[in-house]
């Protein structure tokens, strides 16, 4: 009977740690894994090495260059080696973790017929209308003439000629070295028209580190896909000044053809607006020598700010917004000079704001008051405001002054007021800064996905990841081919889904989960649960623990 | 961040013809006025409107030039193809029983309708991001404008303006009430004018009295009108209105009297010079038969008369523009005074502030006999720090009694007793004569209920919870790892040995 009980008390008690030992299971097998499952944040997976790898991405600029030679320009045995291709690099040394080389892919040919014809012609400005019709050159590329060493293309005393569109003219040079020294002479045309390093150096300045000339650098706008051009008129005194302006006049014949030869940079818009009563944050000195006002240099900083609030933000479009203000001061301050640092007066009293725009001046006649009554109408004389804002324009722009190499003729201004080569240029830097912002966004955002587990990475979030990934790749690949045209339209794509990614609102959804809330929720439910099943675990180890021993130490 | 530039321009730009177009007639003109009304319950109404008209197709330019009409505006109607825009933030209800009818109506919070253009293919779309413009615009909460809360009204709101069809489809409605209207929905509304707050009428606009109101409302209208008599072409008018409605009991102590300085803490000093009609009218129709019941001052240069909202009114007109106004006293303040002495009644009234000390407030008044009076104060509920509630604040707040004093007539005349001389009960309030008592009577104090948050809610819940699954779990656990075997009684219990002692005593074997 006792022998049967205690049979059936074993039997129990087996059973009973079979059921801790299956709870155990089941709580391990079953439990955690759906606790990990149902709690765990989706997070899509990156390409995280081909980010990493971004960053040591090398920039090969191709540049290619036709270069022509005329009958004359090299001697005859030289010629016999047309046409072969040199090629040129160099790299450009900027302190950026980006290599960027520079490539100058020359293709050396003779002239064809049409081209010899024109230039022999007796002007560089005959020649090149010649030239221009037959051929529309991709962006990007140059061509370049080699002219006789005695032609009367160019005068006298020059060695080389830069010309409006893509086109420059060298002269060549009867010598056993011709190829090499007509070579270099291109060369530093070739650097002038497309790429030099201060060109690069404007155009990553946000990504470089700061020396003393980057204040300088950091003059233009950052690269966007649009720009909105805002022209205003701000008259403080309408009792004593009524001001007319023919914008709409000035917009059409200055403004349009300039923005129309830049829109491969990007959309732009433009529209105006008077704003009355606003005024300037200073007060002007009065300067009783020449009884007039000035505003000295160090004020102009505190000009702006009181102005921008009337400006109003450009509601309608997120594209940055460049600002051109008109200024016509009130009868109790005019007229109203800048001076410069020395203290003597800017000649177009006007001064530019880097990244927001331009500020001018205008004084009335002081003649006008006399004759009649207040307010006095005003006509604005566009001609000199244009010129002021044009020229501003372009630097905004980062449209610098080229550095012409020594003997060297640079045709004159085009009607539009950009030369095609500048826009090329312009496309290189842009290409370039596009390319360095999307690598800096994307890095940044997968340092911040890999450091914080928390974010949540969703499907569309991670495609545009890899979308920006492919166009960075893409527009290397276009720029290393001298294809600037797709380069840049691909750059721009990297910057926009890399930007939409990093921005997305996803992203911030359980970014500010704290642990310890975390854990005032789990304790309650855990605790109850897991101290029975470790209980009864560590009774079983110690049981079985024992009837281990018991037999060692009976044998 | 700024440089002086020396310039030296590469850019010489002489294309096309020099000569300047001689200058048009202006395209645009602005009208601005204020309609001062003295409302039945003796508070004041000021009512601001300025008109912007704009003869130009915005929908077809594609480089827009603004002068008076403001380019943020313009701006939207063109991107988003805008018909009719009509906007309005109001803090306060407009109460028509006491005030009579409103002459510009709104309700209460944000309210915000849109006729868009029939070219607009995705109006949801449209209408989101217009909300959400808009409330970067004017600072605004429009932003929670989303499908939960829009309205497509078939009946109502037909457009204001010129419009060939009503298709309903581009009708947008949206209200938010709890939207709470302050400064900064005021400085962006006026920097939409010409004249900014620095000329004209908008100089009376300063937020620190327009906001210490019963009743504010702002609002702009956007509609196209037809910009001449034979309609052949469009303009777009935009108008900026305001109304408020100042508490004449504060303002003016208890007198009706008011004045611009008074209302506004400005008085206007000069015209705004983009204006074509700057006009400030004022209300002095009266309704008793003797004219000689008000009087306003400077005296208006004339009046005019009309039928409005249904009863005829008569204004006086201060033209702005006619020189001679402000410039004999170098600024205008206009005054209204009541001539007939106030009713005998006296209030006065200190507002509280918060933890500082508690509202006053007292009145004079002569009651009718046989009348019932009422007085009757308004209480918002309002959550306090969590360090300021009382160990039980479920019992509620008190709020001190009310105290009445008066001298009520005497049944029967007295004589005149030596003060001295009666008795303690009957002389601590003085009498001047026997024919009136003093009586002062406490009405109960008020017990108000406050709402008292729940701190701990959220955690409460989640132990809850948690215990019943703990428990549940507990029990199943036990009952299943716990081995149940049959203990074998050894000694017995006590009830067995006294059974057994009593046994043995009677000789019987024990069990």
């Amino acid at each position: 009977m006792a022998a049967a009980g205690a049979a059936a008390t074993d039997l129990e008690v087996a059973r009973g740690k079979r059921a801790a030992l299956f709870f155990a299971a089941v709580a391990i097998v079953l439990g955690l894994p759906l606790w990990w499952k149902t709690t765990e944040t989706y997070r899509a997976s990156l390409p995280y090495s081909q980010i990493s790898g971004l960053n040591a991405l090398q920039l090969r600029l191709m540049v290619p260059v036709t270069v022509v030679f005329t009958r004359e320009s090299v001697p005859l045995d030289d010629q016999e080696k047309l046409p072969f291709t040199v090629v040129h690099e160099r790299e450009i040394p900027l302190k950026y973790k980006m290599k960027i080389k520079c490539r100058f892919q020359k293709a050396y040919r003779r002239a064809l017929d049409h081209e010899e014809e024109a230039l022999s012609s007796g002007s560089v400005q005959e020649a090149e209308a010649m030239l221009d019709e037959p051929q529309e050159q991709a962006e990007g590329s140059l061509t370049v003439y080699v002219i006789s060493e005695h032609s009367s293309l160019l005068p006298q005393d020059m060695m080389s000629y830069i010309g409006p569109k893509r086109t420059a003219v060298v002269r060549g040079i009867m010598h056993r070295e011709a190829f090499n020294i007509i070579g270099r002479r291109i060369v530093q045309v070739a650097q002038a028209m497309s790429l030099t390093e201060d060109v690069l150096a404007a155009a990553l300045a946000d990504h470089l580190p700061e020396d003393k000339w980057s204040a300088e650098k950091r003059r233009p706008l950052k690269s966007s896909l649009g720009y909105e051009i805002t022209f205003s008129l701000l008259n403080p005194d309408p009792k004593s000044h009524d001001v007319h302006w023919d914008i709409e006049g000035a917009v059409r014949r200055y403004v349009q053809p300039f923005l129309n030869a830049l829109s491969a940079a990007g959309n732009f818009s433009v529209d105006s607006q008077i704003l009355y009563y606003a005024m300037l944050g200073v007060n002007p000195r009065f300067d009783s020598a020449s009884s007039s006002y000035y505003l000295d240099m160090h004020s102009l900083p505190h000009v702006i700010n009181p102005v921008e609030s009337r400006l109003g933000s450009s509601a309608a479009s997120l594209y940055p917004v460049l600002n051109f203000l008109l200024y016509v001061p009130e009868l109790a301050h005019s007229p109203l000079y800048i001076q410069d640092k020395d203290g003597a007066p800017v000649a177009t009293n006007a001064f530019h704001s880097p990244r927001w725009g331009g500020i001018m001046v205008y004084n009335v006649d002081s003649k006008t008051y006399n004759a009649s009554v207040l307010p006095v109408r005003v006509e604005v004389d566009m001609v000199r405001v244009m010129e002021v804002f044009l020229a501003q324009l372009r630097l905004l722009f980062g449209i610098a002054q080229p550095q012409v190499p020594p003997k060297c003729l640079l045709s004159g201004p085009t009607s539009e007021g950009l030369m095609t080569w500048e826009l090329d240029r312009l496309l290189w830097a842009r290409s370039v800064e596009n390319l360095a912002t999307a690598t800096t966004t994307l890095t940044s955002l997968a340092q911040l996905l890999g450091k914080i587990s928390n974010i949540v990475i969703k499907d569309d979030v991670a495609s545009e990841v890899y979308k920006a990934v492919a166009a960075v790749q893409k527009s290397a690949e276009e720029l290393a081919s001298g294809h600037l045209a797709s380069a840049f339209v691909a750059s721009q794509e990297a910057v926009t889904s890399s930007e939409l990614a990093f921005f997305d609102p996803s992203l911030l959804h359980l970014l500010y989960f704290p642990d310890d809330q975390k854990f005032a929720i789990y304790i309650p439910l855990f605790l109850p649960m897991a101290v029975p099943i470790l209980l009864s675990l560590v009774k079983i180890f110690l049981e079985t623990h024992k009837s281990w021993r018991k037999p060692e130490k009976t044998d | 961040m700024a440089a002086a530039m020396p310039l030296a321009l590469p850019v010489l730009l002489l294309l096309g013809p020099g000569g300047w177009c001689l200058a048009e007639p202006p395209r645009d003109s602005l009208r601005e006025e204020l309609v001062i009304t003295p409302l039945p319950s003796g508070d004041v109404a000021a009512t601001f409107q300025f008109r912007t008209r704009w003869d130009s197709e915005l929908q077809r330019e594609g480089v827009s030039h603004y002068r008076l009409f403001p380019k943020a505006l313009g701006q939207l109607i063109s991107k988003y193809s805008l018909r009719e825009l009509h906007l309005s933030f109001t803090q306060g209800f407009w109460r028509t029983r006491y005030w009579g009818p409103p002459f510009l109506q709104a309700p209460s919070g944000a309210e915000l309708w849109v006729w868009f253009q029939d070219t607009v293919t995705d109006v949801d779309k449209s209408w989101k991001e217009l909300s959400n413009v808009l409330s970067g615009i004017f600072c605004a909460s429009l932003n929670f404008i989303d499908s939960t809360n829009t309205v497509t009204p078939t009946a109502s709101f037909k457009p204001l303006g010129l419009a060939n069809d009503t298709d309903h489809y581009f009708l947008r409605y949206a209200v938010l009430p709890r939207e709470v209207v302050c400064t900064e929905n005021l400085t962006p509304w006026k920097k939409l004018l010409p004249c900014s707050s620095k000329a004209g009428l908008s100089v009376l606009l300063k937020a620190d009295r327009l906001f210490h109101t019963s009743y504010h409302s702002q609002a702009v209208h956007i509609r196209p009108v037809c910009r001449n008599a034979r309609c052949t072409s469009i303009s777009w008018e935009l108008r900026q209105t305001l109304s408020v409605v100042f508490d004449a009991f504060i303002t003016g102590q208890g007198k009706k009297d008011w004045s611009l300085f008074r209302m506004f803490s400005r008085t206007l000093t000069e015209p705004c010079p983009l204006a074509s009609e700057s006009r400030v009218y004022v209300d002095i129709t009266t309704y008793n038969q003797d004219n000689e019941t008000l009087e306003v001052h400077p005296p208006p240069t004339t009046t005019y008369q009309d039928v409005i909202l249904g009863t005829r009114k008569t204004y006086a007109i201060y033209d702005l523009l006619d020189t001679a106004m402000i410039n004999n006293s170098r600024n205008l303040n206009i005054q209204l005074k009541w001539k007939r002495p106030p009713e005998n009644g006296y209030i006065h009234y200190q507002p509280a502030q918060d933890r500082l000390q508690p509202h006053l407030l007292e009145m004079l008044i002569q009651l009718p006999a046989n009348s019932v009076t009422k007085v009757s104060i308004q209480f918002e509920r309002a959550l306090l720090k969590w360090t300021e509630y009382t160990p039980d604040p479920n019992h509620g707040f008190y709020v001190s009694p009310s105290v009445l004093s008066a001298l009520v007539p005497s049944m029967v005349a007295a004589k005149p007793v030596d003060w001295e001389e009666s008795p303690l009960f009957n002389s601590l309030f003085p009498v001047s004569d026997g024919s009136n008592y003093f009586v002062r009577l406490y009405t109960e104090p008020l017990l108000v209920n406050l709402p008292t948050p729940d701190f701990s809610m959220p955690y409460n819940v989640i132990c809850l919870t948690c215990t019943v699954v703990a428990v549940c779990y507990g029990s199943f656990y036990n009952l299943l790892t716990r081995t149940f075997h049959i203990e074998e009684p050894r000694t017995g219990g006590l009830a067995k040995r006294l059974a057994n002692l009593i046994r043995r005593a009677r000789g019987v074997p024990p069990l």
